[in-house]
């Protein structure tokens, strides 16, 4: 594709997005509430496709080839945003609300983390590289979407496997009629064990508010994000960067490496790779500032969640039992791409209402005015708008194997990212960087699910390279 | 995957097609198999692999001598040291 082809392309789609949002506004005000969610979703695109900006890689580059940029990349962003949460949770503006900890997050973040492996990419990396043209990508994000769509209302045999104490617990919590808690898997698991389990923050456990300054700052931000991040960096650089710096800093024989030496390696695994580092950046203050201006229209409009706008717009279909959808207030990936297929199945005769997922949490909206999918959307607008002016677009076939090798990973993060409630970016970098200890949990299980999928990988790769370089 | 010898000290892996990690992940056990001073034209079309192939030759040591990019298409020479 010539240059001038390619920008035509990249401001088409611009000039789409643009169009999308005027026209909604002038129908109707409300729509401003979708098209934020729509031009941060473009940022986040184009943040993710500039910096490559794969979690996926963060931990299992680590193992496989031994590359701490993207672990490090990541670091950044969730240090910056969690510096602008803090501001924003001080102000008491913040939209975000910790989830409940406790060893779910970790097998959770394990299954999610082997299924990283296996699809070749996180879900957020996935839907940029589908924004690059990547169509095995885009097998992953399907993968994702229908395993969730199935998991969360799975019943029949899968109620044996439910704990007795789960259905007890389940029962009592008094849900609507509408929703069977009683019939399926999820359903047992969310009410009767997930809901019970502490919700914390580091705010919380040293006894502050998380909107206070205090727990903002100090509690969530410092020891919840720098602290551990940068103890977690050390350990990076320790295992997998100091030895190349030092070779190069210190020929052999010269002399012994000091602290300077040490700092100065640190600092050059920071910046290492700056493609990653500026999108770091760029992710974590945009982050920070979704938050902010999501709240600033609900203060303005008066209302809780999307679903009133949507009721007032005279859309009914598709909203919880409690008049609610999924509006997080921040970046989120995985619930909006389960809602497509869920309401696609609920339209072909699949009651998906009955469920805690969508029924009673998330609803169904029309994936036309559902918020949080015109950020999917405009994401994959935003990553095909930078690929496009960096000469990195291309439409890529998938094969037969890597193919299978999608659904496989995109299965095993779907049923991953409905455990641990949330992706790489709902259950771990949003959590993470406001001070919720679940992120970490889940990080910790992405790890171990990072490290068996590499183990995998390594022994498939090698038993294909020994054959080809056999035969070379 | 392809990984074939194209002359003394010259090989070829052709890994278009591929997402990450196998990109990365070939390359390093293709160059773990070379000889010092043979050359590896790689070739791929995952552009996050690219990220990934340069740090780790900044690793070890192993020198890229020429990058090139066209239309989402990436070919690299590295040469083992």
């Amino acid at each position: 594709m010539s240059e001038a082809k390619r920008k035509f392309w990249a401001f088409a789609i611009v000039a789409v997005l643009v169009l999308v949002s005027a026209g909604t506004y002038l129908y109707h005000e409300y729509y401003l509430y979708l098209s934020v969610y729509l031009w941060f979703g473009v940022v986040y695109g184009m943040c993710l496709q500039y910096g490559r900006f794969c979690f996926s890689s963060a931990f299992r580059d680590l193992f496989a080839v031994g590359v701490p940029r993207m672990a490090v990349g990541i670091m950044i962003a969730i240090a910056l945003f969690g510096l602008v949460g803090a501001f924003v949770s001080a102000t008491g503006l913040s939209t975000f609300h910790s989830a409940p900890t406790s060893l779910h997050a970790v097998i959770a973040g394990f299954i999610f983390g082997v299924g990283m492996c296996f699809a070749g990419g996180c879900a957020s990396g996935s839907m940029y590289k589908t924004g690059e043209g990547n169509m095995n990508a885009a097998i992953v994000i399907l993968s994702i979407s229908i395993t969730q769509a199935i998991f969360v209302d799975v019943g029949g045999w899968t109620n044996s496997l439910v704990p007795e104490a789960w259905k007890a617990s389940a029962a009592a919590k008094g849900l609507p009629a509408s929703i069977t808690v009683s019939d399926g898997w999820v359903d047992q698991y969310l009410a009767g064990y997930i809901w019970d389990q502490p919700v914390l923050s580091f705010a919380s456990m040293l006894g502050w508010t998380d909107h206070s300054v205090a727990g903002a700052f100090v509690g969530n931000f410092l020891l919840g994000v720098v602290l551990p991040g940068a103890l977690l960096l050390v350990v990076v650089y320790l295992f997998w960067s100091r030895r190349a710096f030092m070779r190069k800093r210190l020929p052999a024989g010269t002399r012994a490496a000091g602290w300077r030496d040490e700092l100065a390696g640190y600092g050059a695994m920071i910046v290492a790779s700056k493609r990653t580092a500026i999108a770091g950046l760029a992710l974590g203050i945009a982050a920070g500032l979704h938050m902010y201006a999501i709240q600033g229209l609900r203060v303005k409009y008066g209302v809780k969640n999307a679903g009133t706008l949507l009721e007032r717009l005279g859309f009914d279909f598709g909203l919880s039992v409690n008049g609610t959808v999924f509006d997080p207030g921040y970046w989120y990936v995985t619930t909006q791409e389960a809602q497509w297929v869920g309401w696609v199945m609920h339209k072909l005769g699949w009651n998906q209402m009955d469920n805690i997922f969508f029924g009673f949490n998330n609803g169904i909206p029309n994936p036309l005015i559902n918020p949080a999918d015109w950020m999917s959307i405009s994401l994959f607008g935003g990553a095909a708008i930078m690929a496009l002016l960096h000469n990195e677009f291309k439409f890529k076939k998938p094969t037969l194997e890597t193919a299978v090798w999608a659904i496989i990973g995109g299965a095993l993060m779907g049923i991953g990212s409905r455990l641990g409630l949330g992706c790489n970016v709902g259950a771990f970098f949003v959590r993470v960087s406001q001070g919720d200890p679940s992120g970490w949990l889940f990080g910790l299980g992405m790890v171990g699910g990072a490290y068996i999928g590499v183990k995998f990988f390594n022994w498939w790769t090698e038993r294909r390279m020994a054959r080809e370089f056999a035969a070379s | 995957m392809k990984f074939e010898k194209r002359s003394d000290g010259q090989y070829l892996l052709d890994v278009k097609g591929y997402v990450c990690p196998h990109p990365q992940l070939y390359t390093k056990k293709a160059l773990g198999r070379l000889q010092a001073g043979e050359v590896l034209e790689v070739q791929f079309d995952n552009p996050s692999s690219g990220e990934s192939i340069a740090t780790m030759c900044d690793n070890t040591g192993d020198e890229i001598l020429d990058r090139k990019q066209e239309a989402g298409l990436f070919v690299w020479q590295i040469r083992k040291i």
